[in-house]
């Protein structure tokens, strides 16, 4: 560990649902310019875990401190840390109303109070980088679900976010799909960009990660560098999630 | 056995539909001997009801006279001579005569405004939109009540006709939509007292007649106000229809937000964007555009309850129509069914009108944004 502050510093999380717990004192460090990969069964607790960091929920105990800002029921500061962290959805959510490029330029129009001509260029330099730039002027609905996760990942990275987090980006996208979303996030991560990622796409794990988190019922059981995460997994529950996920 | 395709096949044209007039005919009117019975049936009623309302309304009208005289004619069928006398009133009602230009200017510059909104090309149309909205109403406040500016002073209370229906709709559809939205968040908002004062607010005023609305402006209001102080009925009616709208429109309105998808609201937080940001850029844009056929819907049912204004003794188009048919010099057994056919074939143009141009608008808005 080196002595830069961490990108994220998460310890002794706890959150309800009512009842329910769904995560489990969480411990996790993310450093900066590390790609994090989250899997575990559904209902594990993992999209919780990283709709927490940008507080699209919030929680009960614990400490989340993202970028050096602590996140508590302080509205200034939850927007401070949403501007610094990008987002990427499984339903895309893209805006239906606006093109794609209005898409990518209401945000830093709006929120970094960019001049419309300034944003509209960057946004047209993102949308290339995610091989897109031709289908500006179209709609969302006009596109297909991997064009539409390509240009919410450009989208995101029109706020020049210092993280960005994947909630399962690729799980409704058509097996053909998949690989062009995949692509854009190994170039991203090449980048250097701080990622937490949940995913089922161990092949993305195993080549891009610096680290693989595995969590069940709300807790984290296993963290590992790929390598060892994959081939030597020291948990009965990770052995099992492993030998279901890999064996078709 | 095996097989391997060699080649794609090539798209094939749909097969033609029914050939024909006589087709279509034999696929929508006769396509089994019940609905051949009710086509029948159908034109039986209309050639029992259309032709003669045909020659009442046109053949056998009156167009020209002077006075009832003219159309005590044997045989006579509806008098327009009455509507074409009384047509200033039905318009303006007991407005000053020498004032009446006044009137004219607000409804042409409103016609232009509207007409040069519909034109879609039009350019810097959003400061047009804008002036529709600010400065219109000022500009029109201005010109009809007077009293600066060198223009005397016209009493509300002389105001009617059609000019009344115009205000009484134009001001209740313009301000009853913000308050309805404002009031729809309300609803939907997490803050519990807020909530609970939209939620009594909407059914409060959902539950009560407008009728009793109205009544309660003009007769029950000035008890409650300290002597001496007494403020336009016309003012006290706007506010009471205005109101009394706000709360169906806050409905329609949640209807729209209630079909807006949460991942919206949680990309458009996750951008950074704040509650009003959010509402006003993605989320109402949406929601509105979902609902505009319920919000045309409710400007028509508005613009047709006006005609309630004739309970607290204000005269609006029907109103002034209705007042006249006791004229002596048009007493005649035709002229109360020619006058409620006239301000039926003038409601009815408005309210279709409107109709078509909420149509329009949504063809042009879903232009592109089709949902998958």
């Amino acid at each position: 560990m080196n002595n830069e502050p961490a990108a994220i510093q998460i310890t002794g999380l706890n959150k309800w649902y009512g009842d329910f717990q769904v995560l489990k004192h969480i411990d996790l460090s993310v450093g900066r310019g590390e790609r994090i990969v989250i899997c575990g069964p559904s209902g594990s607790g993992k999209s919780t875990l990283i709709r927490c960091i940008n507080r699209l929920e919030d929680h009960q105990q614990g400490k989340i401190i993202v970028n050096g800002i602590e996140l508590n029921n302080d509205l200034r500061r939850i927007d401070e840390v949403r501007a610094e962290v990008g987002m990427v959805f499984q339903s895309f959510n893209l805006f239906p109303h606006l093109t794609i490029l209005e898409n990518c330029t209401l945000a830093p129009i709006w929120v970094r109070k960019l001049p419309r001509a300034q944003a509209r260029k960057e946004a047209m330099a993102y949308l290339e980088r995610v091989q897109i730039a031709d289908q500006a002027d179209k709609y969302p609905g006009q596109l297909s679900g991997g064009q539409q996760q390509r240009v919410a990942i450009a989208r995101a990275l029109c706020m020049h976010p210092k993280i960005m987090l994947f909630d399962e980006p690729t799980s409704s996208l058509d097996p053909e799909m998949i690989k062009e979303v995949l692509d854009v996030m190994i170039g991203l991560a090449g980048e250097g960009m701080t990622m937490l990622c949940v995913t089922h796409e161990m092949g993305f794990a195993r080549t891009v990660a610096d680290r693989v988190v595995f969590m069940d019922e709300g807790q984290i059981m296993e963290e590992n560098v790929p390598e060892e995460f994959f081939n030597r997994p020291q948990h009965p529950r990770t052995r099992e999630f492993l030998s279901q996920i890999l064996s078709h | 056995m095996s097989f391997v395709r060699d080649t794609y096949l090539p798209a094939a044209p749909p097969p033609p539909p029914s050939v024909g007039a006589l087709g279509w005919v034999g696929q929508n009117l006769f396509s089994s001997p019940g609905n051949g019975l009710l086509t029948l049936l159908g034109l039986f009623i209309l050639w029992l009801g259309v032709p003669p309302f045909i020659e009442w309304t046109l053949l056998n009208a009156v167009w020209r006279g002077t006075g009832r005289e003219a159309c005590l004619v044997e045989g006579a069928g509806a008098c327009w001579a009455f509507v074409a006398a009384k047509l200033g009133q039905f318009v303006y009602g007991r407005y000053t005569f020498e004032e009446r230009w006044r009137v004219d200017l607000v409804f042409f510059i409103g016609a232009l405004t509207v007409a040069l909104l519909m034109w879609e090309r039009l350019p810097k149309r959003y400061y047009l939109a804008l002036f529709g909205v600010l400065v219109y109403p000022i500009l029109a406040f201005i010109l009809l009540t007077g009293g600066v500016f060198g223009l005397p002073v016209v009493e509300t209370s002389l105001w009617g006709g059609l000019l009344l229906t115009f205000v009484v709709a134009a001001v209740g559809i313009t301000v009853s939509l913000p308050l309805g939205i404002f009031l729809a968040l309300g609803r939907r908002s997490q803050l519990p007292v807020l909530r609970l004062l939209s939620v009594v607010y909407i059914e409060v005023w959902r539950g009560v007649p407008l009728i009793t609305v109205l009544f309660m402006a003009s007769v029950m209001l000035p008890l409650f106000l300290p002597p001496g102080v007494n403020f336009d009925k016309l003012l006290r009616v706007l506010i009471g229809v205005t109101l009394f709208s706000a709360a169906y429109m806050a409905e329609v309105v949640r209807g729209g937000l209630q079909a807006i998808p949460r991942g919206q609201y949680e990309a458009a937080s996750a951008l950074g964007l704040g509650f009003w940001k959010a509402n006003l850029l993605i989320v109402m844009p949406q929601a509105l555009r979902m609902v505009i056929p319920s919000i045309v819907n409710t400007f028509i049912g508005l613009f047709k309850d006006t005609t309630l204004v004739m309970i607290v003794g204000l005269f609006d188009f029907l109103g002034s129509i209705q007042v006249n048919f006791s004229d002596a010099t048009w007493a005649a057994p035709q002229t109360a069914a020619t006058g409620y056919v006239f301000a039926a074939l003038i409601f009815w143009i408005i309210c279709f009108s409107m109709s078509r141009y909420s149509v329009r608008v949504e063809r042009r808005l879903n232009e592109g944004t089709r949902r998958e």
